[in-house]
């Protein structure tokens, strides 16, 4: 089932950058821009300790997590070998300059 | 479009790691083929006598299981041997008629034992010991048979005849020199290796030389007949006696051999399109039989598969350890001597320890270790560096901790020697790792590097203070297989071969101005870095050239992004600057509010001499900042790579026994030093006397005021590792102290590597050397002064900043849907 949501403008996003998005019923989402100007959403919490991933350098379709340097696919919400852990993702595009989430 | 085709003959370790490294450097360049002779996907050939003394199984060494190939799209052919190299149709046959054709063919065949040219040689019985099947076959000659004979004690027919023995055979080792080992070790060192290996049970023959295999009744080998006359029994003959690089197939092919397949610098063959690689090759006039050259082999090697053309393989220095359960023994180098050397000798043969170093021109250029190896890598390399060790010629022989005082390293008990170490102690004490669990670790998954350690186990991938420890048991369990790498000549991350030293020089040279252009520049292997090399590349950026290139905010890590230390919770803490450690109650009531109207939950007085508020709200951190700025206070820095605070003591504007007045000293100290970032923290300290009340000795910088003036000492360090400061010079004024202090501090901000402490920096280049510059050069010293004021020209508060701009502001913002 879709449920689209606006988030912002694109441009609201820096550039290998995030925002957080609070849901009510998901708790806070983190959503990426990479420098093709694609934008990814994964639950904002490191499979590992919990971790605010909204908060880690964005590198590729890859975030590093701030608190202890996982590596979590933003396209796919999982954590590089040889970590092991998966985080939620959600659906997200752009439209017209729009970041749309799927909620 | 078609790939061109690789096709690798030879499925063994050296060959195996030049796929992985291509496949990291080029991972759809080729269409991959592999040929290996043997049934089994690429194994830790080093692991075997382990698995013939039974402490491991076969499945335990695999390092590419059979997936990896299928994975990466690579073809392989198990059970296939290249009987023919057609050069010029350019392909490859074989023994079943397999063909597969090339653009490039990587020669990875290895070597072979060599066997000794004697009368039956060739009946069943006689082995070399090379591959799995060899080794299955020993272990199942044990079950069936009494007596051993191993030809050659070099290490591998050593560690041959331990797991013979452990297998409950009767073992002769037969030797043709004066002692065992002799290729690595000396007399005295191989007579202790000896009589330990004869308490164990393997008796041995030396000076002694074969005569001839005789045939037993069954047609199987059943006794050695010695040169002498005399006879040993023997249902195994195990020939270790040297292995021969496995060369006739390029030979036939035309391709130049001599002992190897003789390779360049670039391990291209004489035939463009032919690489070769490890046992097989020959170069500058050797075939290396270690793994760990091999590795290095391999690095260069898929560099120019790739088409990157950078690397060059120089030679490597070997060393050697025996992998004997309880004996210890190491070797590297010259270890004989001779004209022109040294030598330093430690001997106790009742408590079993033997230590001998050869010195040359103040370096050390061998090492024989038996007993007590736990140095094994630090000599290793000092001798690999060529590092002058003039200086602490007197405690060499004691080894690394005697040279470096290592007290206060903390976090491991106290431990400095993994060796003593139980299998259940805590290695790691960050991340809770044992000693046993990291050996597991090496061994099971075939880990050669400290960094693999670091991705598999954790273990010294927090805070470092046990990398030392982990790098003994890398080399204490992989034995010659571990080459530990120069910390300065490592990559900055994965993202490049470049170093830190190179990646910096070309900002400076280049005038490079922005993270892309240095990747750009610098052929980075990924569009936009990774977590590791952008904050190291931002660094580099802003220090080397001040108001013009712009600090990029998204290659720093979170703290310094968002001016406040992230907590393990998500939240975050606040710590206004306090310059020098001074406050005032108009301070102190801003801080109270703040704590009050936001539900601080900790409020903490740090070690810096200041406040820390802790457990903030990202959302609320530009409205605390609002509140603070109206009552004077600025950002503290207590989340940066930069300065942090400038301790400070009462001095003499109060205290009986203060000479200067440490307190105003360290203000204006950290006046001036506002807003500098450096490659790591830093941290300084005023003393108004030699009591040293601010713990000046244990700082970046550290000024200790006396009667007639202060002294400075620099790199001092009071976290994972004590270090204490050392001096560096005294001076009579206030502005004097500036002046050095900054000239100092400027120095490291433009030399060190990022996240080296100025201790580490001043280790690396060393104290005479910054000496030189900051004392001997007045004019130096002022020009460093003058640049780091130019740089800290006009630098604004960041939370006055986020405050004042409402762009920046949105980043703390919360989106609600």
């Amino acid at each position: 089932m879709s449920n689209w949501k606006t988030v912002c403008e694109l441009i609201e996003i820096p550039v290998l950058g995030s925002r957080i998005v609070r849901s009510e019923k998901e708790g806070d989402i983190a959503v990426f821009r990479n420098a093709e100007d694609e934008v990814f959403a994964v639950h904002d919490k490191c499979p590992h300790k919990n971790g605010p991933l909204s908060q880690g350098i964005v590198h590729g379709k890859t975030v590093t997590c701030p608190l202890h340097s996982w590596k979590i696919g933003l396209d796919t919400g999982e954590a590089q070998a040889p970590d092991v852990g998966c985080t939620k993702r959600y659906d997200c595009k752009v439209e017209n300059g729009v970041v749309l989430l799927n909620v | 479009m078609e790939k061109p085709k690789l096709v690798m003959i030879g499925n063994g370790m050296a060959g195996c790691r030049t796929l992985e490294e291509l496949l990291k450097l080029a991972p759809d360049m080729y269409d991959i083929t592999v040929f290996g002779a043997e049934p089994h996907p690429n194994y830790n050939r080093i692991m075997l006598s382990p698995v013939l003394a039974g402490e491991m199984g076969v499945k335990d060494i695999i390092l590419n299981p059979i997936d990896w190939y299928a994975e990466h799209g690579i073809t392989l052919h198990l059970g296939k041997k290249i009987e023919k190299i057609d050069r010029i149709n350019r392909c490859v046959v074989s023994s079943d008629g397999t063909k597969a054709s090339y653009d490039r063919l990587l020669l990875a065949t290895g070597s072979s034992p060599f066997i000794l040219p004697v009368p039956g040689n060739d009946l069943p019985g006689v082995i070399g010991y090379r591959d799995i099947a060899d080794t299955d076959m020993m272990i199942e000659s044990a079950r069936l048979h009494k007596h051993a004979v191993v030809i050659g004690a070099g290490l591998l027919g050593l560690e041959a005849a331990n797991g013979l023995l452990l297998r409950g055979m009767d073992v002769t080792v037969v030797h043709i020199a004066d002692w065992i080992m002799e290729r690595q070790l000396d007399k005295a060192a191989a007579d202790m290796l000896m009589q330990s290996l004869e308490a164990k049970g393997i008796k041995f023959k030396l000076n002694a030389s074969t005569a001839e295999l005789v045939k037993g009744e069954s047609g199987r080998v059943c006794a050695l007949k010695l040169k002498s006359g005399e006879s040993l029994p023997a249902e195994i003959v195990v020939m270790a006696a040297g292995i021969r690089p496995n060369a006739e197939l390029a030979k036939t092919a035309g391709v130049h051999t001599n002992r190897g397949v003789v390779v360049s610098d670039t391990m291209q063959t004489y035939d463009p399109r032919i690489y070769a690689i490890g046992e097989c090759a020959e170069h500058r006039g050797i075939a290396y039989g270690l793994v760990a050259p091999l590795f290095e082999q391999a690095k260069v090697c898929a560099n120019h598969l790739a088409m990157h053309g950078i690397g060059r393989y120089q030679g490597s220095v070997t060393s050697t350890k025996l992998k004997v359960t309880g004996i210890d023994v190491f070797s590297a180098g010259d270890f004989m001597g001779g004209e022109g050397t040294d030598e330093v000798v430690l001997h106790d043969p009742s408590g079993g320890v033997y230590k001998k170093l050869i010195l040359k021109d103040d370096m050390l250029v061998g090492a024989v270790m038996y007993g007590d190896t736990s140095d094994g890598g630090w000599y290793f390399q000092l001798l690999k560096d060529k590092q002058n060790i003039a200086e602490m010629r007197d405690v060499l022989m004691f080894g690394e901790m005697a040279h470096a005082s290592r007290v206060g390293d903390v976090g491991h008990q106290g431990q400095n020697k993994a060796a003593a170490m139980a299998d259940t102690a805590e290695v790691c004490g960050c991340n809770g790792v044992c000693k046993g669990t990291i050996v597991k670790a090496i061994k099971e998954q075939g880990l050669f590097t400290l960094d693999e350690v670091k991705k598999h186990t954790k273990a010294a991938s927090s805070c470092g203070s046990c990398t030392g420890l982990v790098e003994q048991l890398l080399a204490s369990t992989l034995g010659g297989a571990y080459q530990q790498t120069n910390p300065s000549d490592k990559p900055v991350c994965g993202c490049t071969d470049r170093n830190h030293g190179e990646v910096r020089k070309a900002i400076v040279d280049k005038h490079l101005l922005t993270v892309s252009d240095v990747m750009k520049e610098l052929a980075w292997k990924t569009p936009n870095g990774c977590a590791t090399c952008r904050p190291a590349l931002n660094y580099y950026l802003i220090s080397s050239w001040p108001h013009e290139a712009v600090d990029d905010p998204q290659s720093r890590y979170i703290n310094e992004r968002h001016h406040a230390n992230i907590q393990k919770d998500g939240t975050y803490s606040v710590v206004p600057r306090m310059l020098g450690g001074i406050t005032t109650p108009d301070e102190l009531r801003a801080i109270a509010d703040v704590a009050d109207k936001y539900k601080v939950p900790t409020v903490k007085v740090t070690g810096g001499q200041r406040i820390d508020l802790l457990g903030l709200k990202k959302e609320d951190l530009p409205k605390i900042w609002e509140d603070l700025s109206k009552a004077g206070m600025v950002s503290g820095h207590a989340y940066g790579k930069s300065i942090r605070t400038v301790k400070t003591c009462v001095g003499s504007e109060h205290c009986r026994f203060g000479t200067q007045k440490s307190m105003t000293m360290g203000v204006k100290l950290e006046t001036m030093l506002f807003g500098m970032y450096s490659p790591h923290k830093v941290k300084l300290a005023v003393s108004g006397c030699p009591r040293n009340c601010a713990e000046a000795g244990i700082k970046d910088v550290g000024v200790i005021g006396v009667d007639s003036g202060y002294e400075i000492y620099v790199a001092g360090n009071g976290g994972i590792k004590t270090e204490v400061a050392e001096f560096l010079v005294k001076v009579g004024s206030d502005e004097e102290v500036m002046e050095y202090s900054a000239a100092f501090l400027q120095l490291y901000r433009e030399e060190g590597y990022y996240l080296e402490r100025t201790c580490h920096y001043v280790a690396r280049v060393g104290l005479d050397y910054v000496k030189k510059i900051i004392l001997d050069d007045a004019e130096r010293r002022k020009e460093l002064y003058e640049r780091m004021l130019y740089s800290l020209q006009g630098f604004e508060d960041p939370w006055l900043q986020a405050v004042k701009d409402p762009e920046i502001r949105k980043r703390y913002e919360i989106i609600a849907v």
